[in-house]
């Protein structure tokens, strides 16, 4: 493959987002996982927000864990919607081509302005980062298993930062700040009140209906 | 379900998630409404996730150095900070006020 603005950018993203693939080995393997289970999940799952997902919620149980990980996998099924229409991929090849479509993938496409380069900023991107962040996953699991107590290092603050991150870019305007506030309340009050895993699930179901509500009433306007 | 059960059935579910988009007809996942309450919820998941992992001690909610780390996320995201720098931010800040004595 040439070198080309596409692929540029999709190597440069690959490399800065597979880099943090080492916060995810670190988390996981403290989150109570083996280092065969976290490298599992980077390899079959590959959708970051989906596995962080799932080690976050592991300790509230395998169905809290499965529910929110699969919830917040549902937007690479619009994103392989819009790439197969751009991209057109036949076959097998589809099957490839779903695996490797995730935010990066998909952002590095859509910059792009010919069907050539979008197909060559899809590939860099998608495989690049498949590489990369399961290379550093495992880099990240063995180096978690080696830290010893995962709270005296700050490991259980880095869960939390590393879920800022992820929601940080999504807060573009007030809907989806409301959106935030609601979900993070509803949580507040069903920890203590819910059993585990619950209180995740009751916060999805809320934003879903106050969105479906909000929009009704926008499309009779 | 033994774990191993749950990694494998979570990942299988992301795998045909992404296939769906790729197999059924466009129209179907492209309508606004879709869009819409999918970018919803992905907001309402990471803001649960951001809360439980800062206050939630099993089931109580407790203040202890993780709240420091979310506040210090915060200044660093402002700062425009990337990714890993954010989630080292927060280890470093929950270990030192560990470190001071408190949390």
């Amino acid at each position: 493959m040439n070198v080309t603005p596409a692929t540029r950018m999709g190597a440069s993203i690959a490399v800065a987002v597979g880099i943090y693939g080492i916060s995810f080995g670190a988390l996981s393997v403290t989150s109570g996982l083996t280092v065969a289970q976290t490298c599992c999940l980077s390899l079959l799952m590959f959708t970051g927000g989906s596995q962080f997902a799932f080690i976050g919620s592991i300790a509230a149980g395998g169905p809290a864990a499965l529910l929110s990980a699969s919830l917040l996998g549902v937007r690479n099924a619009l994103y392989g919607a819009h790439m197969s229409g751009l991209l057109r991929p036949r076959g097998w090849r589809r099957l490839g081509y779903a695996q490797i479509t995730i935010d990066e993938s998909v952002a590095t496409t859509l910059a792009q302005s010919s069907p050539e380069e979008q197909r060559r900023g899809f590939l860099t991107a998608g495989l690049g980062v498949f590489l990369l962040w399961n290379l550093f996953t495992l880099v990240g699991a063995l180096l978690g298993n080696a830290l010893g107590d995962p709270r005296r290092w700050g490991l259980d603050g880095a869960a939390v930062t590393a879920f800022l991150a992820l929601l940080w870019p999504r807060l573009r305007n007030r809907d989806a700040v409301a959106v935030a506030v609601v979900a993070a309340l509803v949580t507040a009050v069903g920890v203590p009140t819910l059993p585990a895993g619950v209180p995740l699930l009751v916060a999805a179901v809320v934003t879903a209906g106050l969105t479906l509500w909000t929009t009704r009433d926008r499309g009779a306007a | 379900m033994s774990t191993w059960g749950w990694v494998v059935a979570a990942g299988l579910v992301a795998v045909a998630t992404k296939l769906l988009g790729y197999l059924l007809p466009a129209r179907w996942l492209e309508s606004p409404r879709v869009a819409r309450v999918s970018n919803a919820v992905t907001i309402g998941l990471l803001s649960s996730l951001v809360l439980m992992n800062t206050l939630a001690s099993g089931p109580r909610l407790r203040l202890d150095a993780r709240v420091v780390a979310l506040v210090a996320g915060v200044v660093a995201l402002k700062l425009r900070a990337p990714f890993v720098v954010v989630v080292l931010v927060g280890a470093v800040s929950a270990a030192l006020v560990r470190l001071a004595g408190w949390g």
